[in-house]
């Protein structure tokens, strides 16, 4: 309930910084950047009189269409004090609150649980949540996630990822329930622990921004919808005639079969879901199901 | 919203520092697989020389003078053509090392290993190719 309360008051809050912004052009953030490079030198005495005056140097992409000096999509600049066990968010997130309210980006939960902020982080898909500054190189440059629109910032426009998602009806779909009022569609353990790692999906679009097929294929599925369906066609509980429709969605032209075993999308699965490992296996059922020899 | 911005492809080859293991085999097979088919042609070229041969004298053959013997005579002197052949084998060791390794993957046996299978595949093909080289180097005695 307290977030449906909140949601209405979310796009003011978000707007309301960013108003006076669009009316001056990008003069207020600029001069707010003045002030910070002018403060970063008191910051910094300040902070090297206390025992960690570490900082963390980040350069963030930029773009807003509707602001005049980010339409041509740069990167700006942010010393954010460290602090141990800082992760990427928190690191953006103080630049947000510190420096520069109109800087965007999604995030929720901030444990890795709602697959939110997937980020393109020295060059790799991650979730800022997941990822500890100490462990990157600096500068750490956050990037959106590659192969997807831009809308503003870091935020993606994710409708072409949950349209593939969806393809693969990613619910389960068994008519038949057992006899009796009270009984459960049980699931033998087996299934339940060869199923397991493919129902940890996020919905991040790591993957998919990872995959170089899906990058020069727009139809193919990517790696998430089709671990999707690895889910759902390798649960038992469903009748064989809904995991053979199931297969037949995967085994189309941009289906399975546009996997080329790059293991892209396994390195960077912040679930550690062994994707290629799935779609490998789903292409065996599909040969298993076309191939007869009897 | 009323605008986005595609940003292209991000991850081309100017980003070749952070590719990955698999990346790298998948580049390497897909090379690899397109000099063999060049190599195809070219030798088709080469072998068909064994039907003019054929049709000539066959006491040229025994003098060793005919135009297939002469041909590939010809080629082995050339000092690039044998450094070529180092390269042939090269990319023919590796496409089918790694081709192994693919086969593997499809049948779903060892993909945590598959970078491991990728490195062990790029080490042997160099050790083969290096112990290859005396062979094509000195090897062929006109």
């Amino acid at each position: 309930m307290s977030t449906q309360q909140e949601q209405p008051q979310e796009p003011e809050s978000q707007e309301a910084p960013e108003d006076p912004e669009m009316r001056g052009t990008e003069s207020p953030q600029q001069e707010r950047l003045k002030e910070k490079e002018q403060g970063l030198a008191q910051e910094e005495a300040v902070d090297e009189s206390d025992v960690e005056g570490e900082t963390v140097h980040l350069k963030v992409f930029r773009y807003d269409p509707e602001v005049e000096g980010k339409q041509e999509p740069r990167f700006d600049d942010f010393y954010v004090p460290f602090e141990k066990g800082m992760t990427v968010l928190d690191a953006v997130m103080y630049a947000r609150d510190e420096f520069d309210s109109s800087l965007t980006f999604r995030h929720s939960c901030r444990q890795a649980v709602c697959g939110s902020d997937a980020f393109f982080v020295n060059g790799r898909q991650q979730l800022g949540c997941k990822t500890q500054i100490s462990d990157l190189k600096q500068p750490v440059r956050i990037e959106p996630l590659p192969h997807q629109e831009v809308v503003k910032d870091l935020v993606v426009d994710m409708d072409h990822f949950y349209d593939q998602m969806h393809a693969v009806e990613p619910y389960f779909q068994q008519e038949e329930l057992p006899d009796g009022d009270l009984e459960e569609q049980r699931q033998s353990r087996e299934n339940r622990e060869k199923v397991k790692m493919s129902t940890r999906c996020i919905w991040c679009a790591a993957c998919m921004s990872s995959c170089n097929i899906a990058a020069g294929d727009n139809e193919y599925l990517g790696p998430a919808a089709i671990n999707k369906a690895y889910r759902f066609a390798m649960d038992e509980r469903e009748d064989e005639e809904i995991k053979e429709h199931r297969l037949r969605i995967v085994e189309q032209e941009h289906g399975v079969w546009r996997c080329q075993t790059q293991f892209s999308c396994t390195e960077v699965c912040p679930k550690d879901i062994p994707l290629t490992e799935h779609i490998q296996e789903l292409k065996r059922e599909a040969v298993k199901k076309n191939l007869k020899f009897w | 919203m009323s605008q986005s911005y595609n940003r292209g492809l991000i991850e081309d080859f100017g980003r070749w520092k952070e590719f990955s293991a698999g990346m790298w085999a998948w580049i390497f097979h897909k090379f690899t697989g397109w000099m063999l088919i060049g190599y195809l042609f070219t030798h088709i070229a080469v072998l068909s020389t064994a039907i003019g041969a054929a049709a000539g004298d066959p006491a040229a053959i025994q003098q060793e003078t005919d135009v297939y013997t002469t041909t590939i005579q010809g080629l082995e002197s050339l000092f690039i053509i044998r450094v070529l052949e180092v390269g042939l084998l090269a990319v023919a060791v590796f496409h089918i090392l790694n081709g192994l390794r693919l086969l593997m993957v499809d049948l779903g046996v060892g993909l945590s290993a598959q970078d491991k299978s990728f490195y062990a595949s790029l080490v042997l093909t160099g050790i083969i190719t290096i112990a290859s080289v005396p062979t094509f180097m000195d090897g062929v005695a006109i």
